[in-house]
């Protein structure tokens, strides 16, 4: 195999031309090498940086001076000192964040993240390897596959990172002897299997000396027949690339307007191409448009592809804005609220289970809560352990419950739509990484099917503004007699109306419901939901159910349009309901026969605020079913 | 068929989807313009991201009223072209005092470009300022975010920084807290030049080499751009072939020697040089090697 060679300085000095063109066809790779303490990753990085004639004579001045004041290899030029940044911690002599380095050979730009080895900053590793194409895992020769490797390795495919390169670093100091090399290859791959790392690719170097480095096989290491660390790299696929043949995915950043004419959606491509023309669905929403053009500012371009950023036009005039995503109509992404993910805390601040913290997936950021871990993965042992939270450094799975439904992916297919980090609320510090493995809801599939006509047309073609009249109160309060009263009153007014009873809907839709806390709420949930359909379409909905509890009641008002919920609190007395008991209900209760009775054995909850009461103590059912519909005209003006 | 991007192109891509969120989630963003090479670069960029609108943020020029006249014409015009409004600070406290690269030596550099900097932001009460530095330039670089943020007194904590995961940036911050946001982190200087002529991006033509009046002093040669230049006994300027590398205030930037006319020729010259870009700069060495991180913590940048 061919010899790389970094930067042609022959080309350059010749013809600077024709190596500008060829330098400006590169594509770009980055890759991030992790390692313990002292597996010579800086002095790796270094080499790497100092072959590819990155480093100008002023630093290697510098450099040279440094190696003898601070260095660890006597006379000799320390690499490491290249790499390692701040002044704290070059004073300890260890990196201690992630740092971003460039080089680049004929073929391809590198992207370096050094990543620290040691155990209290797994968070560097996490955040440098969540962008790399590949990791470099490197392994002093004369300790062989330590704990630390095992860590490093799996948080690299923890994260997705598809390419896994082992170093055998310092090979010089085992004689450059291959039988050492075949028995720490063997061990890393029996654990490689066990967390599911496919393939890797294993190299023998020394990165102080240079062996395998640029060039394969160095005479050290005639019996190694792979190619070096740098063929190896520019030959690996670039992760980008794959994602272009997926379905569209472009989470909208911004929404350009810069005049009436025009408005334009400006993303980053995730995933897929775009072309003028292409059907596209917005998710959430579900409205589907077709691209109309891609504009950029050398003018409108025939296609987009995966890792672009763009800004499109629609062909109609759609509701989209930031947070949605623009993707391809026939396989669109999920919504959902409910996730089980993989967490990475990266705060000093412990989770707190049920704490709202911001959550921000792509362009979305909503609010979220994490329940107690399921478990704690140890990353050494890959146990997985009990736990009631995660601290510094700690990785869990657990499950994620957003205030509102998110578009999403799994992980594994996306990191855009997949990955999202955590934000205390009160410090703004980014306290996790997640990485979402599924939805927790069964309907995931199911896809808001937009529709073209607007609940308001609906309404208006029955000239009048859709309600729901929400009765609550005891049994035997009076409820279903007012609120028929009050339904047939509006019926003879030419309203469009239907009348939703207790005891009717348990007869069919909630058959299958009894009268313990948790149906009841499910009834009211059902109820509410039932409520609202039929208000999108345009009636007046009355409703009769003792509904006891002020939460579920409130969950159905902010299902409703604002202003078209109207709580009504039929107020009867508990001793006048009970003497009336016109049903025998109460006595069954008071003699044990019906459990769970509202009054009786369960609570009722009285609306602290409600639009309408009646006090039937005060009134006939006649004059509070006039003055229900006395108070709907009121509200309105007009009863439309 | 797979199209395949260059790392130009997905540099450029980074870069603007780094702007539009920056555009997205912060009150009053603003961009850092020093009329530089990468301060052309990330203009450019930001009249890419925003078309067909105007660049929704000012520019600011924390001036110290000793650039090179070059400098300023450029960026007149510059502003003008990407339909941006430029505001230019003053620091009135440098300004009242006299304070000049002759006499005053760091302080000049502390007031007029560190203390400038933080009162300009602090005037227009922006929250979120773009610079041009790259990652690439010096060591502790290598390690600053993205979103790098600033405490109320635009302090900078190296140790206290967010972790930045894929491409999902946090900007929220508290109430007097800024972001300083860097959008040519991942650029190399071999990049920014490749992308100045791939695009026909124009730069200030000091940095093409031209016959220019100097004066050699501390084994710097400088321009003298005007008639404030101090000379000493018997210094005489004499017009030699220069350019420069960075642009600074005139008296504090070193030129080199030069025939690169082209900009192919001063990549040539880059690629083939051994010295790096910030070495000409007299304010890097005068402390040492943490010297650029003892700048940042102090709010420099």
């Amino acid at each position: 195999m061919g010899t790389p060679s970094y930067e042609a300085d022959g080309l350059i000095a010749e013809d600077i031309g024709a190596y500008l063109a060829q330098h400006q066809n590169k594509d770009l790779l980055r890759f991030i090498t992790c390692g313990s303490v002292d597996d010579g990753k800086s002095t790796l990085i270094g080499r790497l940086l100092y072959d590819s004639k990155m480093i100008f004579e002023d630093h290697l001045a510098a450099l040279e001076e440094d190696s003898r004041r601070i260095g660890t290899h006597g006379q000799e030029i320390d690499f490491a000192l290249l790499v390692d940044g701040l002044a704290a911690e070059r004073e300890q002599g260890i990196t201690i964040d992630v740092a971003y380095r460039f080089f680049a050979t004929e073929k391809r730009k590198f992207i370096v993240a050094d990543t620290p080895g040691h155990e209290q900053y797994t968070r560097n590793m996490i955040t440098g390897a969540s962008t790399a194409d590949a990791a470099v895992i490197l392994v002093d020769a004369r300790k062989g596959i330590l704990t630390q490797t095992r860590r490093h390795s799996f948080l690299a495919h923890l994260i997705g990172v598809q390419h896994m390169v082992l170093a055998v670093n310092k090979m010089d100091l085992v004689g450059y002897d291959e039988e050492s090399f075949a028995a720490i290859v063997a061990d890393y791959r029996a654990f490689a299997a066990a967390i599911g790392i496919t393939e890797f690719t294993a190299i023998p170097i020394s990165g102080f000396r240079g062996d395998n480095i640029t060039a394969a096989p160095s005479a050290n290491t005639p019996w190694y027949s792979g190619p070096s660390l740098i063929a190896h790299l520019e030959s690996l696929p670039l992760a980008s690339e794959a994602a272009q043949s997926r379905p569209l995915r472009m989470p909208v950043q911004w929404v350009n307007r810069p005049n009436l004419d025009f408005r334009g959606f400006a993303g980053l491509i995730a995933a897929g191409t775009a072309q003028p023309g292409d059907r596209v669905r917005i998710v959430p929403s579900g409205k589907t448009s077709t691209i109309a053009s891609i504009e950029t500012f050398a003018g409108a371009q025939p296609s987009a592809v995966a890792g672009q950023a763009v800004t499109l036009t629609l062909a109609d005039e759609v509701d989209c804005s930031r947070g949605d995503v623009i993707a391809s109509a026939d396989d669109p992404p999920q919504s959902a609220d409910q996730f089980e993910g993989t967490l990475v805390w990266l705060a000093d601040d412990a989770l707190i289970p049920g704490r709202g913290y911001w959550l921000k997936l792509a362009t979305q950021t909503v609010t979220a809560t994490i329940a107690e871990p399921k478990y704690e993965i140890d990353v050494n042992t890959l146990d997985h352990l009990a736990a009631k939270t995660l601290g510094l450094n700690a990785i869990g799975v657990a499950e994620v419950t957003t205030e509102r439904p998110i578009t999403f992916e799994p992980y594994a297919d996306s990191r855009t739509l997949g990955g999202f980090i955590l934000i205390d609320k009160l410090t703004n510090a980014t306290v996790a990484a997640g990485m979402i493995h599924f939805s927790l809801r069964r309907a995931q599939n199911v896809h808001w099917q937009a529709v073209d006509i607007a609940p308001g047309q609906r309404a208006a073609m029955k000239n009048q503004r859709p309600a729901v009249l929400w009765f609550t109160g005891l049994s035997g309060s009076g409820k279903s007699t007012i609120a028929n009263l009050v339904d047939k009153r509006l019926f003879r007014m030419n309203r469009h109306t239907y009348l939703l009873d207790g005891d009717n809907v348990r007869h069919g839709l909630n058959k299958d419901l009894g009268f313990t806390e948790a149906d009841r709420i499910e009834n009211i949930r059902r109820v509410g939901e039932v409520a609202r359909l039929m208000a999108d379409a345009g009636l007046i909905v009355i409703t009769a159910f003792i509904s006891p509890f002020r939460a579920e009641r409130d969950m159905v008002r902010a299902l409703i349009p604002e202003g078209d919920f109207i709580e009504v609190h039929i107020d009867t007395p508990l001793a006048v309901a009970e003497a009336r008991d016109e049903k025998g209900l109460y006595a069954k209760a008071r003699i044990g026969e019906l459990k769970n009775f509202t009054g009786i054995d369960s609570p009722y909850e009285e609306p602290e605020r409600p639009e309408i009461r009646i006090d039937t103590t005060a009134m006939s059912a006649d004059e509070a079913a006039a003055l229900i519909v006395d108070h709907l005209l009121d509200r309105r003006g007009r009863l439309a | 068929m797979t199209v395949r991007l260059t790392h130009l192109e997905r540099l450029e891509a980074e870069s603007i989807h780094i702007m539009r969120e920056v555009v997205a989630e912060a009150q009053r963003p603003v961009m850092l313009y020093s009329v530089g090479k990468d301060s052309a670069v990330m203009l450019h960029l930001a009249r890419k991201a925003f078309h067909p609108a105007p660049p929704p943020f000012p520019l600011l020029h924390v001036d110290t009223t000793w650039k090179f006249r070059a400098m300023y014409d450029l960026r007149d015009h510059a502003a003008k072209a990407a339909g941006m409004e430029l505001l230019v600070w003053h620091n009135p406290e440098a300004a009242e005092r006299g304070i000049n690269p002759f006499d005053h030596g760091a302080l000049h550099t502390d007031m007029w470009k560190t203390q400038g900097l933080k009162q300009g932001l602090d005037h227009y009460g922006f929250d979120a300022a773009f610079g041009g530095a790259r990652r690439d330039e010096e060591k502790s670089r290598a390690k600053e975010r993205v979103f790098s943020f600033r405490s109320a007194s635009h302090g900078w904590d190296p140790k206290n920084q967010r972790p930045e995961l894929w491409n999902l940036y946090n900007a929220r911050k508290g109430k007097g807290e800024s972001i300083r946001v860097f959008p040519l982190s991942n650029w190399t200087e071999l990049d920014i030049w490749q992308y100045i002529m791939a695009e026909g991006i124009e730069i200030v033509p000091l940095y093409l080499a031209a016959p220019r009046p100097v004066v050699e002093r501390d084994g710097m040669l400088l321009m003298v751009d005007d008639d404030r230049f101090r000379l000493a006994a018997g210094e005489e300027p004499t017009m030699r072939s220069i350019r420069f590398r960075t642009l600074g205030c005139y008296p504090l930037t070193g030129a080199v020697e030069s025939e690169a006319a082209t900009l192919e020729e001063v990549v040539r010259e880059m690629l083939l040089t051994t010295t790096s870009e910030r070495q000409g700069r007299a304010i890097d060495r005068e402390e040492g090697a943490a010297s650029m991180e003892k700048k940042k913590q102090e709010g420099y940048f």
